[in-house]
């Protein structure tokens, strides 16, 4: 039997907007199992980016519940949010959100630091991330002295250097050409397969949909298609 | 709280040039800071060292009826101590008299002294090499003001006890010069036993001054003032400067401290989608909250170092030349040399570099709380105003 990663039950969003509220998820009920390739598709607007986030622990639920690791997000403190995040998730950002001050390694190095790891672990699991990503002769640049697609690789090798769980991937392809664009995806995929990896994307992109194994639909907050997909083999 | 320092100074190694510019404001109060302390503290010393020579020894034994403060005291303030209790203790007799420069009549003390004593720096054994009838010596003040120089004669005029005026003439042996006016400016020293025998008081003493080997004891009818109480109006005075001077630092350190506050609100202004990433990758918000007061913290830590590495040679090219105030304290009727030579101490240095370091933690913390109630979300997307 697989291992369930995501468990979201009737999951309902809202947000304070002037004296109402606004929903951004409504009765969301999904189903996560270890290893897949999924993405959350749909317009902007439509509640992809809340759903990531709930299910990252960076916000919490209205109402209903999502249990991520075996952990129900609404019930956990800070720290232990805190926790979830940095043993179990690795996080890919449209705009990669690496840290300027450091190097490509030490961007890389920084999920291992908070992991109290030695110094000499450290060393052999951020070159091995960054060979995963084609960059280990980059170790030492800045990321302002880095191409997008390679910002964007730093960022992929970041969030698998601590062998997550769960890859949590928002927009990871929209600042992108097609050409990097699908150079991101077939890394990423070839990680899922390698590492089997859990990687949930948001996206509009098609190029995106395209390597899923399966799609979810939104639309005003609700789930309007669960699909399962012959995705494109790498 | 290692990660906290660690992160901390990687972000401010990473800043470049705006943490060596904060350091610098930083720093520079800092010097400041520990250079006027330092020249009060040297002044101090200074103030406390000429005044033990030269005026207080190692303290005063006062008889009862003089008082410093009333000149109405001086004609009768006078009494006698049996020798044994003499021991480690060196007379003074106080009284009035005019001098007589060029025609002018001066008021002035006149103060007998033994001519052997060892206490004070006064130049006294220039009394018993002067072959003058009332050799005097007198402080440089004194004679600028009275026009005279060493081997002048001058008509000097005393009351002796019985209230009959006399006069004679006086020669100068010799002019000293002093950084404590309270011995020098109106006032003639002669031998105590030569100003005993003009004025009828045989035996007769107004104080005492005590020379280190002294021993306390109560003596009826005198009172023993020590170097501390003699020295009351001085020190007044200098912590009177320290307070004022303090305005001065709190004007500076708050500069300093400013830089790093505005430059920490800026930050977590600017760093928002930092902030959400540190936590997206797994830190708390309170770990943040650490990494950026530390920051702060930092700041003042590398103020110190840089604040060594220029002002070292400063401070110690100040305290070995010192620093001329083109005219001493004497005048304004206070212990300052001229030249006056700032004194760093430890004590000093390091409650300096505590305090710069504190404050500089506090300034950060405070706008660094804000991220403790930060919405991730929101720090992700840069959109918390």
């Amino acid at each position: 039997m697989s291992e369930k990663i995501i468990v979201l039950e009737n999951l309902v969003k809202r947000f304070p907007v002037g004296d109402g509220e606004f929903t951004a998820l409504n009765d969301i009920n999904l189903t996560f199992e270890k290893g897949e390739f999924s993405g959350v598709v749909g317009p902007s607007g439509s509640g992809k980016t809340t759903l990531l986030n709930i299910i990252g622990s960076l916000d919490s639920p209205s109402e209903g519940t999502a249990t991520v690791m075996g952990k129900q997000i609404s019930s956990l403190s800070h720290k232990e949010a805190a926790q979830l995040r940095n043993k179990h998730l690795g996080f890919i950002f449209q705009v990669y959100n690496l840290l300027p001050v450091y190097t490509v390694f030490e961007n890389v190095e920084f999920a291992l630091i908070l992991q109290k790891r030695s110094a000499a672990e450290r060393k052999k699991e951020v070159m091995q991330a960054l060979e995963w990503v084609g960059l280990e002769n980059m170790a030492n640049k800045k990321p302002s002295k880095l191409s997008g697609g390679e910002g964007q690789r730093v960022a992929i090798a970041r969030a698998m250097v601590k062998r997550p769980a769960l890859v949590l991937a928002d927009e990871p392809t929209a600042n992108l050409d097609a050409k990097n664009a699908h150079a991101i995806l077939k890394m990423m995929k070839k990680l899922n397969e390698e590492l089997n990896t859990t990687f949930l994307f948001s996206t509009h992109d098609e190029k995106v949909m395209a390597y899923m194994n399966r799609l979810i639909h939104l639309e005003d907050g609700k789930v309007v298609k669960d699909e399962l997909m012959k995705a494109k083999t790498i | 709280m290692k990660l906290a320092f660690h992160l901390a100074y990687k972000n401010l190694m990473g800043a470049g040039l705006r943490t060596w510019l904060n350091a610098g404001v930083l720093s520079f109060a800092f010097i400041v800071i520990i250079f006027f302390n330092g020249l009060i503290d040297g002044w101090n010393q200074q103030a406390k060292i000429d005044g033990i020579n030269w005026e207080y020894g190692h303290g005063h034994l006062v008889n009862n009826n003089y008082d410093a403060y009333d000149a109405f005291s001086i004609q009768d303030g006078h009494g006698e101590l049996a020798a044994p209790k003499q021991e480690n203790l060196t007379p003074v007799l106080i009284q009035q008299g005019n001098l007589y420069p060029s025609g002018r009549m001066m008021s002035i003390l006149i103060k007998g002294i033994d001519p052997n004593q060892k206490t004070l720096r006064l130049p006294t054994q220039l009394l018993n090499e002067s072959n003058a009838q009332i050799p005097i010596i007198i402080g440089e003040r004194m004679a600028e003001s009275a026009k005279i120089k060493i081997g002048d004669d001058v008509l000097l005029r005393w009351r002796d006890k019985n209230g009959t005026y006399d006069a004679t003439t006086a020669t100068v042996a010799g002019v000293f010069e002093t950084t404590v006016p309270f011995i020098d400016g109106g006032q003639v020293w002669m031998s105590i036993d030569k100003l005993r025998e003009i004025t009828l008081l045989q035996n007769r003493t107004t104080y005492f001054v005590a020379n280190e080997q002294y021993e306390q004891t109560e003596v009826d009818g005198w009172r023993f003032e020590n170097q501390a109480y003699l020295m009351r109006e001085q020190t007044k005075l200098i912590n009177a400067k320290k307070v004022g001077g303090s305005i001065l630092y709190i004007v500076l350190m708050t500069l300093g401290l400013l830089a790093i506050f505005d430059t920490q609100v800026l930050s977590i202004f600017r760093r928002q989608k930092e902030i959400g990433t540190y936590i997206a990758l797994g830190m708390t918000r309170w770990q943040v909250v650490r990494m950026f007061t530390a920051e702060g913290g930092m700041y003042s830590v590398f103020a110190t170092v840089l604040g060594a590495l220029y002002g070292i040679p400063i401070l110690w090219y100040l305290s070995s030349t010192g620093i001329s105030f083109g005219t001493d304290g004497g005048d304004m009727g206070i212990i300052m040399a001229e030249r006056m030579y700032p004194v760093y101490g430890i004590g000093l240095i390091l409650g300096t570099v505590l305090l710069v370091i504190l404050s500089a933690t506090i300034v950060s913390f405070l706008p660094a709380r804000k991220i403790a109630r930060m919405n991730p979300v929101e720090a992700l997307k840069g959109k918390i105003s």
